[in-house]
Protein backbone atom coordinates (compact mmCIF):
# COMPACT_ATOMS: atom_id res chain seq x y z
CA UNK A 1 0.00 0.00 0.00
CA UNK A 2 1.42 3.50 -1.29
CA UNK A 3 2.06 6.10 1.60
CA UNK A 4 -1.16 8.07 1.89
CA UNK A 5 -1.99 11.75 3.60
CA UNK A 6 -5.18 10.67 5.97
CA UNK A 7 -6.30 12.10 8.90
CA UNK A 8 -5.88 10.42 12.05
CA UNK A 9 -9.61 8.86 12.15
CA UNK A 10 -8.63 7.70 8.65
CA UNK A 11 -5.18 5.56 8.87
CA UNK A 12 -7.00 3.82 12.11
CA UNK A 13 -10.19 3.11 9.97
CA UNK A 14 -8.71 1.81 7.52
CA UNK A 15 -6.23 -0.23 9.28
CA UNK A 16 -9.49 -2.19 11.55
CA UNK A 17 -11.11 -2.73 8.33
CA UNK A 18 -7.74 -4.29 7.12
CA UNK A 19 -7.24 -6.45 10.62
CA UNK A 20 -10.65 -7.88 10.11
CA UNK A 21 -12.46 -8.19 13.02
CA UNK A 22 -16.36 -9.70 12.78
CA UNK A 23 -18.05 -7.91 14.83
CA UNK A 24 -17.78 -3.75 15.52
CA UNK A 25 -19.98 -1.97 17.50
CA UNK A 26 -19.45 1.50 18.74
CA UNK A 27 -21.76 4.80 19.81
CA UNK A 28 -20.38 8.25 17.93
CA UNK A 29 -18.98 10.71 20.38
CA UNK A 30 -16.00 13.57 19.34
CA UNK A 31 -13.62 13.57 18.82
CA UNK A 32 -14.00 9.50 17.77
CA UNK A 33 -17.06 9.91 15.37
CA UNK A 34 -14.81 9.90 12.45
CA UNK A 35 -13.31 6.43 12.84
CA UNK A 36 -16.70 5.19 13.51
CA UNK A 37 -18.23 7.07 10.59
CA UNK A 38 -15.63 5.49 8.11
CA UNK A 39 -16.26 1.84 9.48
CA UNK A 40 -19.43 2.30 9.02
CA UNK A 41 -19.28 3.32 5.49
CA UNK A 42 -17.09 1.11 4.31
CA UNK A 43 -20.14 -1.60 5.61
CA UNK A 44 -22.50 0.41 3.57
CA UNK A 45 -20.42 0.51 0.21
CA UNK A 46 -19.96 -3.33 0.45
CA UNK A 47 -15.98 -2.57 1.18
CA UNK A 48 -16.04 -4.84 4.43
CA UNK A 49 -17.32 -7.85 6.10
CA UNK A 50 -17.69 -6.94 9.98
CA UNK A 51 -21.41 -6.76 11.22
CA UNK A 52 -21.62 -3.20 11.98
CA UNK A 53 -24.24 -3.26 15.53
CA UNK A 54 -26.03 -0.09 15.79
CA UNK A 55 -25.97 0.32 19.80
CA UNK A 56 -28.16 2.67 21.86
CA UNK A 57 -24.84 3.97 24.36
CA UNK A 58 -21.30 3.48 25.20
CA UNK A 59 -22.41 0.34 27.52
CA UNK A 60 -24.59 -1.11 24.89
CA UNK A 61 -21.61 -0.92 22.46
CA UNK A 62 -19.30 -2.34 25.34
CA UNK A 63 -21.69 -4.95 25.82
CA UNK A 64 -22.40 -6.32 22.61
CA UNK A 65 -18.28 -6.37 22.38
CA UNK A 66 -18.12 -8.40 24.83
CA UNK A 67 -20.91 -11.25 24.22
CA UNK A 68 -19.59 -11.16 20.66
CA UNK A 69 -15.92 -11.56 21.89
CA UNK A 70 -17.45 -14.71 23.91
CA UNK A 71 -18.68 -16.19 21.15
CA UNK A 72 -14.65 -16.13 19.37
CA UNK A 73 -15.23 -13.70 17.38
CA UNK A 74 -12.73 -10.66 16.82
CA UNK A 75 -14.21 -7.28 17.67
CA UNK A 76 -13.61 -3.43 17.41
CA UNK A 77 -15.12 -0.58 19.74
CA UNK A 78 -13.96 3.14 20.14
CA UNK A 79 -15.01 5.88 22.09
CA UNK A 80 -14.29 8.54 24.13
CA UNK A 81 -14.52 10.88 27.83
CA UNK A 82 -18.08 10.59 28.89
CA UNK A 83 -18.45 7.28 26.76
CA UNK A 84 -15.77 5.33 28.24
CA UNK A 85 -17.08 6.01 31.68
CA UNK A 86 -20.54 5.12 30.43
CA UNK A 87 -18.96 1.89 29.89
CA UNK A 88 -17.18 1.44 32.62
CA UNK A 89 -18.47 -2.00 34.74
CA UNK A 90 -18.28 -3.70 31.28
CA UNK A 91 -14.64 -2.63 30.64
CA UNK A 92 -14.01 -4.28 34.13
CA UNK A 93 -16.35 -7.36 32.90
CA UNK A 94 -14.16 -7.95 29.71
CA UNK A 95 -11.00 -7.78 31.83
CA UNK A 96 -11.90 -10.35 34.32
CA UNK A 97 -13.70 -12.31 31.85
CA UNK A 98 -10.36 -12.57 30.03
CA UNK A 99 -11.54 -11.26 26.53
CA UNK A 100 -9.46 -10.03 23.72
CA UNK A 101 -11.26 -6.91 23.19
CA UNK A 102 -9.58 -4.01 21.39
CA UNK A 103 -11.09 -0.42 21.73
CA UNK A 104 -10.09 2.95 21.12
CA UNK A 105 -10.04 5.62 23.13
CA UNK A 106 -9.88 9.41 20.95
CA UNK A 107 -8.81 10.66 24.36
CA UNK A 108 -11.42 13.87 25.02
CA UNK A 109 -11.34 15.72 28.77
CA UNK A 110 -14.58 14.94 31.04
CA UNK A 111 -17.45 16.96 32.00
CA UNK A 112 -18.34 19.05 34.44
CA UNK A 113 -17.53 21.57 33.14
CA UNK A 114 -18.16 20.10 29.91
CA UNK A 115 -15.29 19.72 27.35
CA UNK A 116 -14.61 17.80 23.89
CA UNK A 117 -11.19 18.85 23.58
CA UNK A 118 -8.14 16.76 24.49
CA UNK A 119 -6.68 15.71 27.90
CA UNK A 120 -6.06 12.02 29.35
CA UNK A 121 -8.47 12.08 32.12
CA UNK A 122 -10.95 9.86 30.39
CA UNK A 123 -8.81 6.71 29.78
CA UNK A 124 -7.04 7.32 33.37
CA UNK A 125 -10.12 6.81 35.02
CA UNK A 126 -10.15 3.20 33.96
CA UNK A 127 -6.50 2.45 34.32
CA UNK A 128 -7.53 -0.14 37.24
CA UNK A 129 -10.01 -2.13 34.98
CA UNK A 130 -7.37 -4.53 33.97
CA UNK A 131 -6.51 -3.73 30.34
CA UNK A 132 -3.48 -3.09 28.28
CA UNK A 133 -2.75 0.48 27.70
CA UNK A 134 -0.94 2.22 24.48
CA UNK A 135 -0.77 5.74 23.90
CA UNK A 136 0.40 6.67 20.23
CA UNK A 137 2.61 9.52 19.80
CA UNK A 138 1.19 9.85 15.94
CA UNK A 139 -0.38 8.51 12.99
CA UNK A 140 2.22 5.97 12.23
CA UNK A 141 2.40 4.84 15.78
CA UNK A 142 -1.85 4.58 16.47
CA UNK A 143 -1.55 2.35 13.69
CA UNK A 144 1.60 0.35 14.54
CA UNK A 145 -0.28 0.16 18.35
CA UNK A 146 -3.78 -1.58 16.99
CA UNK A 147 -1.67 -4.00 15.60
CA UNK A 148 -0.03 -4.94 18.69
CA UNK A 149 -3.04 -4.83 20.36
CA UNK A 150 -4.61 -7.70 18.58
CA UNK A 151 -1.97 -9.61 18.69
CA UNK A 152 -0.84 -8.94 22.65
CA UNK A 153 -5.04 -9.82 23.37
CA UNK A 154 -5.75 -12.38 21.13
CA UNK A 155 -2.56 -14.67 22.43
CA UNK A 156 -3.12 -13.56 26.07
CA UNK A 157 -6.76 -13.35 26.64
CA UNK A 158 -6.61 -9.57 27.85
CA UNK A 159 -8.34 -6.77 26.36
CA UNK A 160 -6.17 -3.77 25.27
CA UNK A 161 -6.86 -0.25 24.46
CA UNK A 162 -4.62 2.03 21.98
CA UNK A 163 -5.38 5.50 23.36
CA UNK A 164 -4.68 8.57 20.70
CA UNK A 165 -5.27 12.28 21.83
CA UNK A 166 -8.33 13.35 20.76
CA UNK A 167 -8.59 16.08 17.44
CA UNK A 168 -4.65 16.06 17.65
CA UNK A 169 -4.27 13.07 16.31
CA UNK A 170 -8.02 12.29 14.42
CA UNK A 171 -8.54 15.38 13.27
CA UNK A 172 -5.31 15.69 11.95
CA UNK A 173 -3.40 14.82 8.51
CA UNK A 174 0.07 12.69 8.43
CA UNK A 175 1.49 11.33 6.00
CA UNK A 176 1.47 7.09 7.02
CA UNK A 177 1.37 3.67 5.51
CA UNK A 178 -1.55 1.42 6.20
CA UNK A 179 -0.65 -2.30 6.00
CA UNK A 180 -3.24 -4.30 3.47
CA UNK A 181 -4.83 -7.10 4.76
CA UNK A 182 -2.16 -9.57 4.04
CA UNK A 183 0.53 -8.08 5.50
CA UNK A 184 -0.82 -8.06 8.36
CA UNK A 185 -1.71 -11.43 8.14
CA UNK A 186 1.95 -12.40 8.22
CA UNK A 187 1.94 -10.73 11.81
CA UNK A 188 -1.59 -11.57 12.85
CA UNK A 189 -3.27 -15.02 12.16
CA UNK A 190 -6.84 -15.61 12.24
CA UNK A 191 -7.89 -15.19 16.27
CA UNK A 192 -8.72 -18.98 17.34
CA UNK A 193 -10.31 -18.97 20.69
CA UNK A 194 -8.92 -21.51 23.46
CA UNK A 195 -11.53 -24.78 23.45
CA UNK A 196 -14.11 -24.85 26.21
CA UNK A 197 -13.20 -21.20 26.78
CA UNK A 198 -16.29 -19.70 24.54
CA UNK A 199 -19.65 -19.81 24.22
CA UNK A 200 -20.19 -22.83 22.07
CA UNK A 201 -23.74 -24.76 21.41
CA UNK A 202 -21.27 -28.03 21.54
CA UNK A 203 -19.56 -27.14 24.46
CA UNK A 204 -21.84 -24.94 26.66
CA UNK A 205 -20.49 -22.66 29.41
CA UNK A 206 -20.94 -19.78 31.31
CA UNK A 207 -18.82 -16.39 31.33
CA UNK A 208 -18.27 -14.50 34.42
CA UNK A 209 -20.34 -15.85 37.64
CA UNK A 210 -20.45 -15.59 40.80
CA UNK A 211 -17.40 -16.35 42.81
CA UNK A 212 -16.86 -16.55 46.63
CA UNK A 213 -14.48 -14.97 48.87
CA UNK A 214 -12.78 -18.74 48.85
CA UNK A 215 -11.87 -17.90 44.82
CA UNK A 216 -12.26 -14.54 44.30
CA UNK A 217 -9.00 -13.26 45.58
CA UNK A 218 -6.88 -15.65 43.37
CA UNK A 219 -8.95 -15.39 40.01
CA UNK A 220 -7.94 -11.32 40.10
CA UNK A 221 -4.31 -11.74 41.28
CA UNK A 222 -4.06 -14.28 38.25
CA UNK A 223 -5.56 -11.34 36.01
CA UNK A 224 -2.74 -8.82 37.79
CA UNK A 225 0.27 -11.97 36.93
CA UNK A 226 -1.16 -12.16 33.33
CA UNK A 227 -0.95 -8.39 33.06
CA UNK A 228 2.10 -8.04 34.39
CA UNK A 229 4.06 -10.21 32.16
CA UNK A 230 2.37 -9.23 28.64
CA UNK A 231 5.20 -6.31 29.12
CA UNK A 232 7.81 -9.05 27.71
CA UNK A 233 5.38 -10.22 24.82
CA UNK A 234 4.70 -6.51 24.03
CA UNK A 235 8.93 -6.18 23.28
CA UNK A 236 8.98 -9.28 21.37
CA UNK A 237 5.92 -8.92 19.08
CA UNK A 238 7.49 -5.21 18.14
CA UNK A 239 10.25 -6.89 17.13
CA UNK A 240 8.29 -8.73 15.20
CA UNK A 241 6.49 -6.65 14.01
CA UNK A 242 8.91 -4.47 12.52
CA UNK A 243 10.17 -7.77 10.86
CA UNK A 244 7.16 -8.83 9.31
CA UNK A 245 5.47 -5.70 8.48
CA UNK A 246 8.33 -2.72 8.47
CA UNK A 247 5.76 -0.59 6.55
CA UNK A 248 3.64 -0.37 9.40
CA UNK A 249 6.17 1.38 12.61
CA UNK A 250 7.45 4.33 12.46
CA UNK A 251 10.89 4.98 11.27
CA UNK A 252 13.00 5.97 14.19
CA UNK A 253 14.11 9.26 12.19
CA UNK A 254 15.25 10.84 15.53
CA UNK A 255 17.54 8.00 16.23
CA UNK A 256 15.95 7.30 19.73
CA UNK A 257 18.64 5.43 21.99
CA UNK A 258 15.93 3.29 23.61
CA UNK A 259 12.71 1.92 21.35
CA UNK A 260 11.06 -0.70 22.39
CA UNK A 261 6.92 -1.88 22.22
CA UNK A 262 7.03 -0.33 25.82
CA UNK A 263 9.15 2.76 25.85
CA UNK A 264 11.45 5.28 23.83
CA UNK A 265 13.82 7.32 24.98
CA UNK A 266 15.16 10.06 22.73
CA UNK A 267 18.51 12.23 24.10
CA UNK A 268 21.74 12.51 24.90
CA UNK A 269 23.42 9.10 26.62
CA UNK A 270 23.68 9.92 30.36
CA UNK A 271 21.30 13.03 30.64
CA UNK A 272 21.08 15.20 34.18
CA UNK A 273 17.14 16.10 33.35
CA UNK A 274 14.64 13.50 32.07
CA UNK A 275 11.18 14.76 31.17
CA UNK A 276 8.30 12.20 30.95
CA UNK A 277 5.41 11.91 28.82
CA UNK A 278 2.61 10.29 26.54
CA UNK A 279 1.20 10.69 23.30
CA UNK A 280 1.26 13.42 21.04
CA UNK A 281 2.45 16.26 23.32
CA UNK A 282 6.26 13.76 22.87
CA UNK A 283 6.34 15.41 19.42
CA UNK A 284 6.26 18.98 20.93
CA UNK A 285 8.48 18.14 23.89
CA UNK A 286 11.29 16.38 21.68
CA UNK A 287 11.24 19.81 19.49
CA UNK A 288 11.93 21.67 22.35
CA UNK A 289 14.79 19.28 24.14
CA UNK A 290 16.63 19.72 20.85
CA UNK A 291 16.59 23.40 20.96
CA UNK A 292 17.22 23.28 24.95
CA UNK A 293 20.85 20.75 23.95
CA UNK A 294 21.64 22.87 21.17
CA UNK A 295 21.06 26.37 22.87
CA UNK A 296 22.72 25.64 26.24
CA UNK A 297 26.00 24.04 26.20
CA UNK A 298 25.95 22.48 29.40
CA UNK A 299 22.01 21.52 28.90
CA UNK A 300 21.43 17.78 29.02
CA UNK A 301 17.67 16.80 28.29
CA UNK A 302 15.99 13.76 27.17
CA UNK A 303 12.33 12.70 26.88
CA UNK A 304 11.10 9.16 28.04
CA UNK A 305 8.26 8.46 26.03
CA UNK A 306 5.72 5.59 27.55
CA UNK A 307 4.26 3.93 24.73
CA UNK A 308 2.38 1.19 27.65
CA UNK A 309 0.80 2.70 30.34
CA UNK A 310 -0.47 -0.30 31.59
CA UNK A 311 1.03 -2.68 32.43
CA UNK A 312 3.90 0.07 33.94
CA UNK A 313 7.15 -0.71 32.22
CA UNK A 314 8.31 -0.39 35.74
CA UNK A 315 11.49 -2.17 34.72
CA UNK A 316 12.56 -0.32 31.03
CA UNK A 317 11.56 3.47 33.12
CA UNK A 318 14.11 2.57 36.00
CA UNK A 319 17.22 1.88 33.07
CA UNK A 320 16.90 5.21 31.87
CA UNK A 321 16.00 7.17 35.15
CA UNK A 322 18.89 5.35 37.33
CA UNK A 323 21.59 7.71 37.14
CA UNK A 324 18.97 10.80 36.01
CA UNK A 325 19.61 14.25 38.50
CA UNK A 326 15.80 15.76 37.30
CA UNK A 327 13.09 14.10 36.33
CA UNK A 328 9.90 15.90 34.98
CA UNK A 329 6.84 13.73 34.62
CA UNK A 330 4.59 16.21 32.51
CA UNK A 331 0.98 14.71 32.13
CA UNK A 332 -2.69 15.39 30.82
CA UNK A 333 -4.47 14.98 33.83
CA UNK A 334 -4.87 14.77 37.58
CA UNK A 335 -5.83 12.49 40.41
CA UNK A 336 -8.22 14.76 42.12
CA UNK A 337 -7.82 14.69 45.90
CA UNK A 338 -4.07 13.29 45.71
CA UNK A 339 -1.26 15.54 45.13
CA UNK A 340 -0.55 13.87 41.93
CA UNK A 341 -1.39 12.78 38.45
CA UNK A 342 -1.90 9.50 37.53
CA UNK A 343 1.11 9.12 35.65
CA UNK A 344 3.25 10.93 38.76
CA UNK A 345 1.56 8.41 41.21
CA UNK A 346 2.76 5.56 39.07
CA UNK A 347 6.37 6.91 38.50
CA UNK A 348 6.97 7.79 42.17
CA UNK A 349 5.29 4.70 43.49
CA UNK A 350 7.52 2.46 41.11
CA UNK A 351 11.21 4.58 41.75
CA UNK A 352 10.66 4.58 45.31
CA UNK A 353 13.92 4.27 46.78
CA UNK A 354 15.48 3.05 43.78
CA UNK A 355 16.45 6.30 42.18
CA UNK A 356 18.26 9.62 43.72
CA UNK A 357 16.54 11.83 41.10
CA UNK A 358 14.02 14.54 42.21
CA UNK A 359 10.51 13.49 40.52
CA UNK A 360 8.02 16.84 40.02
CA UNK A 361 4.88 16.47 38.70
CA UNK A 362 3.65 18.79 36.07
CA UNK A 363 -0.28 19.13 35.03
CA UNK A 364 -0.54 20.51 31.79
CA UNK A 365 -3.49 20.57 28.64
CA UNK A 366 -6.70 19.78 30.39
CA UNK A 367 -9.27 20.35 28.48
CA UNK A 368 -7.40 20.89 25.11
CA UNK A 369 -5.11 23.32 26.31
CA UNK A 370 -2.87 24.31 23.98
CA UNK A 371 0.97 23.30 25.20
CA UNK A 372 3.57 25.80 23.23
CA UNK A 373 7.26 24.85 23.48
CA UNK A 374 7.15 27.58 25.72
CA UNK A 375 5.20 25.82 28.38
CA UNK A 376 8.33 23.29 28.13
CA UNK A 377 10.94 25.29 28.39
CA UNK A 378 10.04 26.74 31.66
CA UNK A 379 9.10 23.04 32.75
CA UNK A 380 12.88 22.03 31.88
CA UNK A 381 13.81 25.68 34.50
CA UNK A 382 11.72 24.79 36.78
CA UNK A 383 12.35 21.10 37.72
CA UNK A 384 16.28 22.50 38.74
CA UNK A 385 14.73 24.85 41.04
CA UNK A 386 14.23 23.97 44.94
CA UNK A 387 10.99 22.16 45.90
CA UNK A 388 8.99 19.14 44.45
CA UNK A 389 5.41 20.34 44.41
CA UNK A 390 3.08 19.45 42.04
CA UNK A 391 2.63 22.03 39.40
CA UNK A 392 -0.55 23.25 36.81
CA UNK A 393 1.30 24.52 33.51
CA UNK A 394 -1.44 26.44 31.52
CA UNK A 395 1.02 29.04 30.18
CA UNK B 1 -7.23 -21.29 35.77
CA UNK B 2 -10.47 -21.66 33.97
CA UNK B 3 -12.94 -19.14 35.15
CA UNK B 4 -15.74 -20.40 33.18
CA UNK B 5 -18.51 -22.41 34.49
CA UNK B 6 -20.07 -25.27 32.64
CA UNK B 7 -23.84 -25.05 32.36
CA UNK B 8 -26.08 -26.01 35.26
CA UNK B 9 -23.70 -26.16 37.95
CA UNK B 10 -25.83 -23.11 39.97
CA UNK B 11 -27.67 -26.33 41.01
CA UNK B 12 -24.87 -27.31 43.56
CA UNK B 13 -25.59 -24.66 45.68
CA UNK B 14 -28.87 -25.01 47.66
CA UNK B 15 -30.78 -21.86 48.12
CA UNK B 16 -33.13 -23.52 50.49
CA UNK B 17 -30.90 -22.94 53.12
CA UNK B 18 -31.21 -18.91 52.97
CA UNK B 19 -34.92 -18.88 54.21
CA UNK B 20 -36.57 -17.71 57.23
CA UNK B 21 -39.96 -18.52 56.86
CA UNK B 22 -40.95 -21.83 55.05
CA UNK B 23 -44.35 -21.99 52.65
CA UNK B 24 -46.89 -24.57 54.02
CA UNK B 25 -50.11 -25.66 51.66
CA UNK B 26 -53.03 -26.91 53.29
CA UNK B 27 -54.23 -29.32 50.66
CA UNK B 28 -57.82 -29.35 52.13
CA UNK B 29 -58.50 -25.47 51.01
CA UNK B 30 -56.06 -25.88 47.92
CA UNK B 31 -58.34 -25.60 44.61
CA UNK B 32 -55.46 -26.64 42.23
CA UNK B 33 -55.82 -22.98 40.11
CA UNK B 34 -51.79 -23.28 39.79
CA UNK B 35 -51.30 -19.98 40.80
CA UNK B 36 -48.57 -20.54 42.95
CA UNK B 37 -46.40 -22.31 40.76
CA UNK B 38 -47.21 -19.53 37.92
CA UNK B 39 -45.77 -16.63 40.25
CA UNK B 40 -42.52 -18.21 41.88
CA UNK B 41 -39.53 -16.63 40.39
CA UNK B 42 -37.50 -19.98 41.61
CA UNK B 43 -39.66 -22.27 39.87
CA UNK B 44 -40.00 -24.54 43.02
CA UNK B 45 -43.44 -25.24 42.70
CA UNK B 46 -44.77 -28.16 40.27
CA UNK B 47 -48.21 -29.05 39.64
CA UNK B 48 -48.60 -32.42 39.37
CA UNK B 49 -52.00 -34.96 39.09
CA UNK B 50 -53.51 -36.36 41.72
CA UNK B 51 -56.92 -38.39 41.50
CA UNK B 52 -58.02 -36.23 38.50
CA UNK B 53 -57.26 -32.85 40.65
CA UNK B 54 -54.01 -30.68 40.54
CA UNK B 55 -51.75 -30.31 43.24
CA UNK B 56 -48.91 -27.76 44.07
CA UNK B 57 -45.28 -29.22 45.57
CA UNK B 58 -42.74 -27.10 46.13
CA UNK B 59 -39.28 -27.94 46.15
CA UNK B 60 -37.65 -27.12 50.05
CA UNK B 61 -33.86 -27.56 48.48
CA UNK B 62 -34.60 -24.15 46.70
CA UNK B 63 -37.18 -22.37 48.18
CA UNK B 64 -35.87 -18.69 49.57
CA UNK B 65 -39.24 -18.38 51.45
CA UNK B 66 -40.18 -15.03 49.74
CA UNK B 67 -44.12 -15.62 50.06
CA UNK B 68 -45.12 -14.54 47.11
CA UNK B 69 -47.44 -18.13 46.16
CA UNK B 70 -48.67 -17.17 50.21
CA UNK B 71 -49.41 -13.76 48.86
CA UNK B 72 -50.99 -14.77 45.31
CA UNK B 73 -52.64 -17.66 46.59
CA UNK B 74 -56.64 -16.76 46.47
CA UNK B 75 -58.07 -18.82 48.71
CA UNK B 76 -55.36 -18.18 51.11
CA UNK B 77 -54.26 -22.04 50.93
CA UNK B 78 -50.52 -21.33 51.92
CA UNK B 79 -49.19 -20.07 55.27
CA UNK B 80 -45.85 -18.58 55.42
CA UNK B 81 -44.57 -20.74 59.19
CA UNK B 82 -41.31 -19.73 60.98
CA UNK B 83 -39.01 -22.27 60.05
CA UNK B 84 -36.85 -23.60 62.76
CA UNK B 85 -33.47 -24.95 61.97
Amino acid sequence: MPRQILEGSQAIAQTINNIKPAVISAYPITPQTHIVEDLAKFKADGKASYEYVRAESEFAAASIVEGSSATGMRVYTATSSQGILLMTEVLFNIAGSRLPVVLTCANRGVSAPITIWNDHQDSMTVRDAGWIMFFAENHQEAIEQHLLAYKIAEAEGLPAMVNIDGFVLTHTYEGVEVPTRSQIKKFLPDYKPKKGQFLDPQNPVSFGSFATPAHYMEIREELHQALQKTQEKIKKEYGNLKLLVPNAVKENERKSLVNNGLVEYYGPKNPKTVLIAMGSLVGTIKDAVDYENKKFLNSSVGILKIKVFRPFPEKEIFNILKKVKYIAVIEKAISLGSANGPLGLDLKASMQGKIKGKIQNFIVGLGGRDITKNMIHKIIADIKKAGDKTKFIGK
Amino acid sequence: MDITSKPGSTIKNKTGGWRTYKPVTDYDKCIGCGICAKVCPESCVAMYDENGKKRPKTDYSYCKGCGLCAAECPVKAIEMKLEEK
